[in-house]
């Protein structure tokens, strides 16, 4: 599976959650799947939606699942440590792991070499990683949202994009219905 | 006066609850002291731009966030200041130790420095420079102009408002 299917496999799940979503292509694709007031686009700043999610973790209870990427968090690799070292309980930081750097045109990452991101997540004191083949990832969320303790995922899938727009909604737009969402 | 506890205090009177701190000699002492705060919330980040990613989820989640770092990470943070920061109009106090200034022993600090004020200038980032200890009366009133108006805003804290680097 590429992520579009996964995003699409798991679109029933993510329906009303705090979803922050990283840059580029994965956006895009999720926008198209699922637009909600409770996604959080991310525009700009290749590397940063873990950290965005573990803030808006850490400030509020809802539970937060920040879909992120594995060129991405190889670009902010300093967040492994800090979520494990201060993980609450309501936060889900899922990597689709396909090994490249979709949004640029699939160059591969390290991470479809001899890079092994679960075993980085653990070795930074994250407790509670899981590594799951693209079909099982909604049952892996489902169980780390039911479960209630701080998860790391690592869903491992193919590499590949699906054509879809660019997201044209205001940034300020995005973030006010997002704030409202967490707020309500 | 001791300043440390007077940012502390200005921070908690201000609602501020979520500060991320990158580590600096200069800062040691608020550091420590933003730690001490049981109304603070202190996440220790590994670098400038990852703080900034958790200062603006926790913001979006509720909290009023600061940053406390050093002015070479303007180097590091100029996109996520301007496609996250900026472009999302999100508040964001900081506080910023102003390495290479009057009083610095080292002098490579200098190069980042003279580039400083040029680039939060670039940036059309509010920026206000505390040479004295005194400066730190305006803390209160700037953490207010930056919740007001949804900016990054800059405060720049050279070794002087420090008490500067001991013997020389």
């Amino acid at each position: 599976m590429i992520r579009s299917e996964i995003l699409k496999d798991i679109a029933p799940i993510l329906k009303d959650q705090l979803i922050v979503c990283n840059i580029g292509i994965p956006s895009q694709e999720l926008h198209a799947i699922m637009d909600q007031p409770s996604n959080f686009y991310m525009l700009g700043t290749m590397g940063l939606a873990s950290s965005i999610g573990l803030g808006l973790a850490l400030a509020q209870p809802k539970t937060v699942i920040a879909i992120d990427g594995d060129g991405s968090v190889l670009t902010n690799l300093g967040t492994l440590p800090t979520i494990g070292n201060n993980c609450p309980p309501n936060y889900i930081l899922m990597i689709i792991d396909n090994g490249s750097y979709g949004s640029t045109g699939d160059q591969p990452t390290y991470t479809g070499r001899k890079t092994d991101l679960a075993g980085m997540a653990r070795a930074a004191g994250c407790d509670n990683v899981v590594e799951v083949r693209d079909v099982d990832t909604g049952k892996a969320l489902q169980a780390a949202i039911d479960a209630q303790v701080g998860t790391v995922m690592i869903v491992k899938c193919d590499s590949g994009n699906a054509k879809m727009p660019v997201i044209t909604m205001d940034p300020v737009v995005i973030r006010d219905r997002f704030m409202k969402a967490v707020a309500s | 006066m001791n300043i440390d506890k007077k940012i502390a205090d200005d921070l908690v009177a201000n609602g501020v609850s979520f500060v991320t701190t990158v580590p600096c000699k200069q800062l040691a002492g608020v550091i420590d002291e933003v730690d001490k705060r049981d109304d603070i919330f202190h996440i220790p980040s590994n670098k400038e731009d990852e703080g900034m990613g958790l200062c603006a989820g926790a913001w979006m989640g509720g909290k009023r966030p600061c940053i406390i770092m050093q002015n070479t990470a303007i180097g590091v943070t100029i996109n996520t200041l301007a496609t996250l920061i900026q472009y999302y109009r999100m508040p964001l106090p900081m506080l910023i130790s102003y390495r290479g200034e009057l009083r610095e022993p080292v002098a490579c600090q200098v190069e980042m420095a003279v580039h400083t004020k040029a680039l939060l200038a670039q940036m059309h980032i509010p920026t206000y420079h505390f040479h004295w200890q005194k400066d730190v009366e305006e803390f209160d009133n700037i953490l207010k102009y930056t919740f007001m108006c949804n900016k990054p805003v800059a405060i720049l804290t050279d070794a002087n408002f420090w008490g500067g680097y001991g013997d020389q």
